[in-house]
């Protein structure tokens, strides 16, 4: 990362919404990125932080080895299941074809 | 006797002396709820029918005088994101308009078995991001003290409904101030326990490390009343603390003499408005009456809070919100003919521009290439904030701070600035990464708002934040304070 | 030029436990009653539900992990792995990435018939869970949830390999393992074991690595053979050509048998892997990881070396058992019932029977007769109740009807003619019928004795007992030449 931060561009945007899979207009991109800009380059204040000797703190949590027995418990019924689903065909749900290309 | 404004303590001897009924509360609250509602707009969903059945039944149990407990026959509402089995829950987005939760939530199960009666669930900001409840994709909910001002987010409903007698206590939710912040500028208690102190189970992510469930009540009693029903150990959440819970009320009425508050210099600097200040500086003479000691501590990485705050907020949200995605429940799109269409549109049409700013910005800063400068830099800096309060209570038993710069904003104030709106917070986001308790309560006015303060306490001391709390409000009446009467 | 292949494989195997990885649900869906019945909130993602990890499926995998001579560090963490698919319900599968559960192992194969064993490291063994079973149909695609969920190991290779052999020799020897420590079935029609194997080749004598490709969902040894052996022929030849390997992720078609190219999922290939904030870190002291061990079955090097130590067994034969674990337990089985040397079942178990299960395509499990059996037809043999032609044909007998080797000899009157009487007259008759071959015979040439011998077997279809006919012949044939003397 640059001294200024990575600038995000239009394009940038789209790619990234292409990750979490949000269909972004062009406006609403454009829109976007003076704002999440500015949010990024507020970010850049941690970089004055020297961390060089600090642990990252998800190791520090206090809680280790919480387990769960193997025991096998009933769950939901099909039925309480599939009434909160879109397109439930039979048992199974349904969503469009997935293409591997 | 003006029902829907009893403390719980209040309304439970006055049932358990069946001086009044469950029944009568709940009525109580409801109507409150018509009359007040069609402008407040502090709930998305009231289930009236249920809630008054629930009533009758408690007040059986109460007729019975079976396991009362100190919530038994009380009135209460849920903050939207938290889920309840059977009554719809959409997290005010909607990708989840029509979703009814096939599970109950540990912490309103727990209430349920206590005998408390759900009435419904309160608006927020969507996916409890945001700090006005504006961004609920459904309306926004107006503070009650001035209808043309924000109740504060993200459980800006819970809030507004407990100030306005439409509940006697509301379960919110709290990721970096959405219980403070709206407790503060609608004039109720709000308390933000340890991580790990409540269950998450059924607490609809934001960011998990940081997510915790909490009460909003009128009074510092009540809230421990509520926490000591819905706290403790969970096999259902690996991060639930698994120490015991203490007997919070017993520890109410402990003397608060010779306790030492400590004021962090990095939270009393320029920026705060004249009027908040002078509330602090008032209820910090309240306290030395009371006999506690006031002393200057620091926590050097304040300035680092917040962005250490979003930095792993967006990154955690990011992930917690792909499952909304149109095949299992909620919104999906219609017509699509691929998987990614579905993908695509659904979430384009479900999610508000903030969610899709923050789910950009925490993909952005996971992707290859910026994890260590960014995400991993945050974990490490969030390290040190930690540290901060850990010094901090090597020299104070307590910390006292603001919760806001400011007392309530005008809607739209800020909307258009997502920056301007996350400095909002600004006082109350270190406390999550750092994982410990704070409590916000009233303690005065600035031009006829309310101000809130903030008390902090060191892993699992809920108790004496609620000694303290508790003992301020023996002296001063803030919280006795209601609006729209 | 020539060129060297160099390979690494992936090994996914789901873990036999009773309940999924991160829920309570079975994880015995390949005997669900229909789809989506093995579910919960928690593996069909509903909002706010949390992981809870199987401490079981964690123990398995430290078994795997000591038995392929990991080192298992002393902090676990698990980790979200971003990306989208509808089989996926959270959007993020459950993983680990920067400190998985164990590093640095190795194994080692022996391939083909040499006899210096070959070691290939183990990089790293982790744990994961499994996704959803999709099914296409026409323009849709059908979810079942029941599998979602099911605890996964992925086992990670450096890239040691550098022919198919190898690459087959390790597979198998891990799935041999998996098998002895009992935590996957090793049934690849099940799906429980899943390859994907990493390819590149270097000219012969280099060291340098060049681009690779990763052949992904490869279910059987067969295809994980084809595949690689058909990935390194196209990647030679694309040098060959004066062309380069393009870094991609392919698909194996099984019908035309050639690897095809997946960019779908390239696109997707920016994981985002961050520490999963549900779960706490694992700490596995070694005085847990020691018990496990103290605990672990007997592994196949150690039983090679029972087998040859304790039984006298060749070291081919004993090779030959141990490397399937169901196959060296069926030898023991039969052992135990039988007083015919360990060398003689050995040779029937290497030899016939395994002659059979190739022949039939038969798991081990799916021989229609049990050990017992096998060990009574062994019996008379070595009782000499029957010849061990017979046994020959009673043992296929067996594979096609599943009897017991005594009712079928009594059956089919396969039984040792070991009755003088009887066998003098059929020994008679055959001298009667060769008149010519006995002069020879008397004239000198000895050799034509075992032709009658021959003759004798014919007439009784196998079933004289040899050592009585050798006698009884003998005996004759010298009374004959008495008699011309």
């Amino acid at each position: 990362m640059s001294e200024k931060g990575p600038l995000l561009t239009p394009e940038l945007v789209q790619h990234i919404a292409s990750l979490v899979q949000i269909g972004l207009s062009e406006a609403e991109a454009e829109a976007f990125v003076p704002q999440l800009n500015a949010i990024l380059e507020y970010f850049n204040l941690l970089q004055e932080v020297d961390t060089a000797q600090v642990p990252p703190a998800f190791l520090l949590s206090g809680l280790r080895n919480v387990f769960r027995p193997d025991r096998p418990e009933p769950g939901l019924t099909t039925q309480a299941f599939l009434s909160n689903v879109p397109h439930p065909q039979g048992a199974y749900v349904c969503v469009p074809i997935v293409l591997e290309e | 006797m003006d029902l829907p404004y009893l403390s719980i303590s209040q309304a439970q001897a006055l049932l358990r002396r069946r001086q009044i009924s469950s029944l009568e509360l709940t009525q109580a609250v409801l109507d409150r709820i018509h009359r007040l509602d069609p402008v407040l707009r502090a709930w998305l969903t009231v289930d009236e029918e249920a809630a008054l059945e629930q009533a009758r039944r408690a007040d059986e149990r109460l007729a019975r005088g079976e396991n009362i407990t100190p919530l038994t026959g009380i009135p209460f509402g849920v903050k939207d994101s938290i889920v309840t089995q059977g009554m719809r829950t959409t997290c005010a987005s909607r990708i989840l308009e029509n979703y009814i939760p096939p599970y109950q939530a540990t912490a309103v199960e727990r209430l349920l078995e206590a005998g408390a009666v759900l009435i419904g669930k309160h608006n927020l900001d969507e996916f409890s991001m945001g700090s006005s409840t504006e961004n609920s994709a459904f309306f926004p909910t107006r503070n009650p003290w001035d209808l043309q001002r924000v109740p504060g987010g993200s459980s800006g409903g819970s809030a507004a409904a407990v100030a306005a007698g439409q509940c006697f206590f509301a379960l919110g939710g709290d990721t970096g101030g959405s219980i403070r912040l709206p407790a503060a500028f609608c004039n109720v208690v709000g308390l933000k326990p340890t991580y790990g102190r409540v269950s998450r189970y059924g607490l609809i992510a934001l960011a998990s490390s940081f997510d915790t469930i909490g009460p909003l009540t009128r009074t510092v009693e009540d809230a421990a009343l509520v926490l000591q029903i819905i706290a403790g150990p969970d096999d259902r959440d690996s991060t639930a603390l698994p120490d015991p819970v203490p007997d919070y009320r017993a520890d109410l009425e402990r003397p608060v003499k010779g306790l030492r508050l400590g004021l962090p210099r990095e939270y009393f600097v320029s920026g705060m408005d004249a009027g908040v200040q002078a509330a602090l500086q008032e209820a910090i003479r309240r306290f030395e009456e009371l006999g506690l000691e006031v002393c200057e501590v620091s926590l050097p990485h304040t300035p680092y809070a917040l962005a250490v705050y979003y930095l792993i907020l967006f990154a955690e949200a990011s992930a917690n919100l792909a499952r909304f995605d149109g095949v299992r429940f909620g919104a999906a799109a219609e017509g699509a003919q691929t998987i990614a269409d579905l993908y695509l549109q659904t979430r384009q049409k479900g999610f508000g521009a903030e969610v899709k700013r923050r789910i950009l910005l925490g993909a952005f800063t996971l992707s290859a290439g910026y994890y260590d400068a960014y995400y991993l830099k945050a974990q490490r800096v969030r390290t040190l904030l930690r540290q901060d309060f850990e010094r901090a209570f090597e020299q104070c038993d307590l910390l006292l701070t603001p919760v806001s710069p400011s007392v309530a904003f005008r809607l739209g104030e800020k909307i258009a600035d997502p920056l301007a709106m996350y400095l909002s917070d600004i006082y109350l986001v270190a406390v999550n990464p750092a994982g410990v308790p704070a409590l916000a309560l009233p303690c005065g006015f600035s031009d006829g708002l309310p101000v809130g303060m903030q008390l902090i306490a060191r892993h699992g001391a809920e108790s004496l934040l609620f000694q303290v709390g508790h003992a301020y409000q023996q002296v001063t009446d803030w919280h006795r304070r209601h609006p729209l009467q | 030029m020539k060129y060297e292949a160099v390979i690494g494989l992936e090994i996914h195997a789901e873990l036999q436990t009773q309940s999924k990885m991160f829920c309570r649900c079975s994880a015995d869906y390949a005997h669900a009653e229909a789809p989506n019945t093995l579910i919960c909130p928690i593996c069909t993602a509903q909002p706010g539900t949390l992981p809870l990890v199987n401490r079981r499926a964690v123990e398995q995998g430290i078994q795997v992990a000591l038995a392929l001579n990991c080192t298992i560090p002393p902090l676990n963490v698990f980790a979200r792995k971003n990306y989208y698919y509808p089989d996926l319900p959270k959007g993020y599968q459950i993983s680990q990435y920067e400190i998985p559960l164990a590093v640095n192992g190795w194994v080692e194969v022996t391939v083909g018939k040499e006899a210096r064993p070959k070691r290939i490291r183990v990089r790293r063994v982790h744990l994961e869970e499994d996704t959803a079973k999709s099914f296409h149909q026409g323009t849709l695609t059908l979810i079942d949830f029941n599998r979602a969920g099911v605890p996964l190991l992925e086992i990670v290779s450096e890239p040691d390999m550098h022919t198919v052999d190898e690459v087959l020799a390790y597979a198998m020897h891990v799935r041999n393992v998996l098998r002895y420590l009992g935590v996957n079935s090793g049934d690849m029609q099940k799906g429980v074991l899943r390859f994907e194997a990493n390819i590149s080749v270097r000219p012969e004598g280099s060291t340098e690595l060049r681009t690779r490709t990763e052949i992904k969902n490869l279910n059987s040894f067969r295809a994980l053979a084809r595949a690689t052996a058909y990935e390194i022929r196209r990647q030679i030849a694309l040098y060959e050509a004066g062309g380069q390997v393009v870094q991609e992720t392919l698909g194996w078609d099984e019908a035309r048998e050639v690897t095809v190219s997946q960019r779908s999922k390239e696109h997707a290939h920016d994981y985002r892997y961050f520490p999963e904030p549900d779960l706490p870190p694992l700490e596995i002291a070694p005085a847990w990881v020691e018990t496990i061990r103290a605990a672990l079955p007997e592994l196949p090097e150690a039983r090679l070396q029972r087998f040859v130590e304790s039984y006298d067994l060749p070291l081919t034969d004993a090779r030959t058992l141990v490397a399937e674990k169901s196959l060296a337990d069926y030898f023991e089985a039969v052992l135990e019932h039988t007083q015919a040397s360990a060398r003689e079942v050995a040779n029937w178990m290497v030899g016939e029977f395994l002659r059979h299960l190739n022949e039939r395509q038969l798991e081990v499990e799916a021989v229609p007769f049990a050990p017992q059996a096998l060990a009574q037809l062994l019996e008379m043999v070595a009782r000499r109740t029957i010849t061990a032609t017979t046994a020959k044909e009673v043992l296929r007998e067996m594979f096609e009807s599943g009897g017991m080797p005594q009712e079928i000899v009594q059956a089919r009157g396969l039984a040792l003619i070991a009755d003088e009487a009887t066998l003098q007259a059929v020994i008679d008759q055959v001298l009667d019928e060769n008149r010519e071959v006995v002069d020879s015979y008397l004239k000198g040439k000895e050799s034509v004795f075992q032709w009658l011998m021959g003759q004798v077997a014919r007439a009784t279809r196998g079933k004289a007992d040899p050592q009585l006919a050798r006698r009884l012949l003998q005996a004759r044939l010298d009374a004959l030449r008495h008699e011309r003397l």
